[in-house]
């Protein structure tokens, strides 16, 4: 399969909330192992947007596609978005490619479904309190995907480790920093083993003093190869790390291109004008 | 003095197959109920949030003593004829669930809407979601309220000794009809219902810390 088939493919995602309109028919393709880094002020629509991929928002139209088309059992661990070293067995079984339509009626199942093909990192972390750092990476594969638990506690220790976090798993969330909460946050989406890794703003509610230990494993798993579509404000960050940027501002795209070019280069005034105010901010 | 000490024991024994089974069992089966009205305010159909709006409104509107009569002398005349025992146990364990169900109601809103979403990104549904992540946080918030509702139940019981159920208090208005010594009797149903109640706020300050213990302050 060719390594730019979209793994992500949004066409026209419209979404109001009563009277207020945040999305205004967005597009947008993110490649196998491709990131794309979504910025622009608040209230741009960019995290609707994240929501509406991960069925947490019901877009009032336009369609999203996950997964490439023509991915089966045999697409081997690459078609899991991430690199093979992280299913140990190598072949992971991959979901076939889902689009769905939201201008039709959509059902739960057709949401949960779009789900199982991509996992988020909260802004703010949304550990279970009432588990234990192992026990919050290993709930989704052992009670939802039903993997042996043995195999799963064996893959989330792996992944606790590669964040340098494996002696906290049996402490609770509220023993941790907030940079470690969202390192686990980061291992619990990992551990899903999705397609689309999502990110809504996963350093703002940080300490500045903690933001790079989360930005560092950010970028250690782009450089894996994984699928990612990021939030950010960390212009610096979306630099480093994205092959895309994409501009929003009032619901609508209003630039994108390659990182360097929209972050140093911005053609449109109002791209300009954010990327001023965050650069002179810091 | 001598009446104390002989009259403590059928009293006691009243609280043992009385008053405490039926506390018991009437607060096991109430919260049941209030969980499935919980379920049924929290839900997103209209029809079934006014269902369970109903009856916490008549359950919370009307006197417990009310209800047991309604239940025990009111149902034979519509052919429906309970003995004692089984009326006082439905008619705790509605009111229990009533009043029951607005605490886990609130007791589930007051976990933060990020943990339904964190529960729904991980793959499980709804059900699945209140089940393993929303419910057990939500028994943390929940345990004083519900701990209030149950001590008012254990004293609520002595209701029940006037549809003739033979509990505590009924075995002390009994001994003290027959001995006419009023004041020291119902003093010392008084004091086996507040050393009862002693027990159970102990264990609600244990449970209390268990539940505690994964959380910050």
């Amino acid at each position: 399969m060719s390594p730019t088939e979209p793994v992500l493919q949004v066409r026209g995602l419209s979404k109001s909330f009563g009277a207020n309109t945040v999305l205004r028919g967005i597009d947008l393709d993110v490649p196998r192992g491709k990131v794309v880094a979504l910025i622009g002020p608040s209230g741009s629509g960019k995290t609707t947007i994240l929501r509406s991929l991960n069925g947490l928002e019901t877009p009032d139209a336009g369609s999203v596609t996950v997964g490439a088309r023509g991915t089966s059992a045999d697409g081997a661990a690459g078609a899991a978005g991430g690199p093979g070293s992280e299913g140990g067995t190598g072949v992971e079984p991959v979901l076939p490619a889902l689009t769905l339509d939201f201008g039709a009626k959509v059902t739960p199942r057709e949401v949960a479904a779009l789900r199982d093909r991509s996992a988020m990192v909260f802004q703010h972390y949304n550990l279970f309190p009432h588990l234990t750092v192992l026990q919050n990476v290993i709930e989704g594969p052992v009670r939802v995907q039903k993997r042996p638990r043995a195999e799963a506690v064996a893959e989330a220790e792996k992944l606790l480790d590669r964040v340098g976090l494996l002696e906290k798993k049996d402490a609770h969330p509220f023993e941790l920093s907030g940079g470690q909460q969202q390192r686990v946050g980061i291992v619990r989406a990992l551990a899903l083993k999705p397609q689309l890794l999502l990110f809504d703003e996963p350093t703002s509610a940080l300490d500045p003093e903690l933001v790079d230990d989360v930005l560092e494993v950010i970028k250690e798993l782009a450089e894996e190869g994984w699928t990612m579509v990021i939030v950010t404000h960390e212009l610096a960050f979306a630099r480093q790390t994205a092959d895309e940027v994409v501009f929003m501002a009032g619901g609508v795209v209003v630039e994108r291109g390659p990182a360097s070019q929209v972050l140093r280069n911005p053609q449109e005034e109002r791209t300009q004008a954010f990327v001023r105010r965050l650069l002179h901010e810091i | 003095m001598d009446l104390f000490w002989s009259s403590l024991g059928p009293m006691l024994l009243g609280a043992v197959k009385g008053t405490i089974p039926l506390a018991l069992a009437s607060f096991a089966i109430g919260l049941v109920l209030a969980l499935l009205v919980a379920m049924l305010r929290i839900s997103r159909s209209r029809i079934a949030n006014g269902v369970g709006r109903f009856y916490v409104s008549v359950i919370r509107g009307t006197p417990l003593l009310v209800q047991l009569f309604v239940i025990f002398y009111g149902l034979p005349a519509v052919g429906v004829k309970l003995d004692p025992w089984p009326s006082a146990i439905i008619a705790f364990s509605i009111n229990v669930g009533g009043y029951a169900a607005e605490v886990i109601r609130a007791a589930i809103l007051s976990v933060p809407q990020g943990q339904w979403e964190a529960g729904h990104m991980i793959g499980m549904s709804r059900g699945q979601t209140l089940l393993r992540i929303i419910l057990p946080q939500a028994a943390r918030v929940s345990v004083p309220p519900l701990s209030n509702t149950f001590i008012s139940l254990v004293k609520d019981t002595s209701l029940a000794s006037l549809i003739l159920v033979t509990e505590m208090f009924r075995v002390a208005q009994q001994v003290a009809a027959f001995s006419q010594e009023f004041m020291l009797l119902y003093l010392e149903a008084a004091l086996i219902y507040w050393v009862i109640c002693l027990v159970l706020s102990t264990a609600q300050t244990q449970l209390e810390k268990r539940l505690d213990r994964y959380v910050a302050h």
